[in-house]
């Protein structure tokens, strides 16, 4: 096929003739028509990912009272924000939990609120309670304030997450004989459960997986609302072994992904407290592929099938940083409800919404199709394979001690 | 006929055979599927009842008779659309199949298989799923 531009791209989107399918309804067309027919056929493929991502959290200005004050620690409805900012500016983010919740005192701990579910209240329009300290000075003389705002009050808010959207991600299994609460849900003992969390096929850097169209720039669906790539997210690591398209086989990728909260809903936010473990953000991201060539439309159509994840050990290979790998399944093994591991069944869960994935890549779509959407030329690509880059440890250095 | 009751036993009931004088006076055929029963204090009981109508009407009139009020199970345990966001991380919990996908992965509840055993609601990280018993 003749390869095509974004600009391209946009002409057809502003003159209504663009054709879009979601990442799922793609590989349906691919089997159809063939990868050369349907790539020659398709500019868009839109992608999308509904699931809980704990780093995230929002930037927040909530205006200058009087007198001023400067405040050096705040609280949002009793949850903690870092205020080491200027005056007014605080970082609320996604696991944080009020100082006396019990969190596992009382194990396996409830985690009723937090960081996630203030995002969810303040989307929500709800009233916020504000208590701020300070030491004082004399152009921010203020050493206590106490008082409500809501997402109209404040200047802005500004979700900034750190790390979305993971390129993959384990399937996590227990292999001790306790119940363990863990990020990815309650693990029953001996292999009781399997817990997984990708939207797989629909998942956007599954579906772009040498970042060869989504980069720091990119417009994506952010929470209801339109955001960006900011950058790479945090532990990007995409030198890991990869399958013969190019789909990481282990954890690799991750997106910095900004927007105005302001715009955004919270059906695409949502406070989540996972039993034993915390507070987390479930996080609604959603990105157009732009169809260039053939080969971004072969990727932009792999299914479940060819998408394989890695089941991991939660009671001593994960916590441990082990790294060992129990088995590889893939995404279609562990939709159908089982798998295979050490020789033993085991039923699969799911803590990401495939539906909610669907929902947002159709959403996207209909944007695109109805020309509010126009896609970006990314302003840098993000590191891929060839950089080398992989997440580092943190190896533990005993302190020097002199010698005499 | 068959159906899923909550029964609350009045504190002065609590010591009382109430549910054997359902088997044996009205037929009727039960299943245990939770009970709370402290003395002195209200009782619960969620029972699967299951007999011939004419024995039913007259096994629940006796119930109403004896002080002990009662209602449909699926009045106590809802599923708040608006909170579940179809993840399906509670479907395998769930012992009787109550939590499902449909063909589109969507979540669905059904509350006539439910036994409010509760384990959906601390896997719930949303908190979609809301049990009023006790």
């Amino acid at each position: 096929m003749r390869e095509r531009t974004i600009e391209e791209i946009n002409e057809k989107i502003k003159k209504g003739t663009v054709v879009v399918l979601t990442a799922e309804e793609v590989i349906e067309m691919a089997k159809e028509k063939g990868y050369k027919k349907a790539a020659e056929e398709v500019d868009v493929v839109t992608t999308g990912t509904f699931g809980p991502m704990c780093s995230s959290g929002v930037l927040i200005n909530f205006g200058h009272s009087s007198p001023r004050i400067k405040k050096a620690r705040v609280w949002l409805n009793d949850v903690p924000a870092y205020g080491g900012l200027a005056a007014v500016d605080i970082y609320l983010g996604a696991t944080a939990i009020p100082d006396n919740d019990p969190a596992n005192a009382d194990y396996p701990g409830e985690f009723k609120y937090g960081g996630g579910h203030v995002i969810e209240d303040l989307v929500r329009g709800k009233d916020i309670l504000l208590y701020a300290e300070s030491y004082g000075t004399d152009c921010y003389p203020r050493k206590e304030l106490e008082t409500y705002i809501n997402i109209h009050t404040i200047n802005e808010a500004i979700l900034f997450n750190p790390r979305n959207a993971y390129q993959n991600y384990n399937v996590a299994v227990n292999l001790s004989n306790r119940t363990l609460y863990t990020y990815m849900g309650m693990l029953l003992p001996n292999l009781g459960n399997a817990n997984y969390c990708s939207a797989g096929q629909l998942s956007p850097l599954l579906k772009d997986p040498l970042y060869e169209t989504i980069g720091i720039g990119t417009r994506i669906f952010l929470g209801g609302g339109v955001g960006y790539v900011a950058w790479w997210g945090t532990q990007h690591s995409p030198a890991v072994p990869r399958n013969e398209l190019g789909i990481p086989k282990v954890p690799a990728g991750t997106l910095a992904l900004i927007g105005d909260l302001k715009q955004m809903s919270p059906q695409w936010l949502r406070g989540a407290s996972m039993r034993g473990y915390g507070v987390s953000l479930a996080v609604g991201v959603g990105v157009p592929i732009p169809i260039l060539n053939e080969e971004v439309f072969h990727r932009a159509a792999a299914s479940d099938a060819e998408i394989t994840a890695p089941v991991v050990d939660y009671s001593d290979a994960y916590p441990n940083r082990k790294g060992e790998i129990l088995a590889e399944v893939t995404y279609a093994q562990l939709k159908s409800g089982e798998i295979e591991v050490l020789g033993k069944k085991v039923p699969t869960a799911s803590l990401s919404s495939y539906y909610k994935a669907r929902e947002i890549a159709t959403i996207l779509k209909n944007w695109i199709r109805e020309g509010k959407f126009l896609l970006t030329q990314p302003v840098e690509r993000l590191p891929g394979p060839e950089s080398g880059i992989k997440m580092k440890p943190c190896d533990i250095r005993k302190p020097h001690i002199e010698e005499f | 006929m068959k159906a899923r009751l909550v029964l609350r036993f009045p504190p002065l009931l609590v010591d009382q055979p109430v549910v054997y004088k359902l088997v044996k006076d009205y037929n009727l055929i039960f299943n245990i599927l939770r009970a709370e029963i402290t003395p002195a204090s209200e009782g619960l009981m969620v029972l699967e009842i299951e007999g011939e109508e004419e024995d039913f009407k007259q096994g629940l009139k006796y119930l109403e008779e004896r002080g002990v009020k009662f209602q449909p199970l699926s009045q106590d345990v809802v599923m708040k659309e608006e909170l579940c966001t179809h993840c399906g991380a509670c479907i395998i919990h769930c012992p009787t199949g109550a939590l499902y996908y449909d063909d589109e992965r969507k979540v669905l509840f059904a509350p006539d298989k439910c036994i409010a055993c509760e384990i959906c609601v601390e896997i719930c990280p949303y908190r979609a799923m809301e049990v009023t018993l006790g």
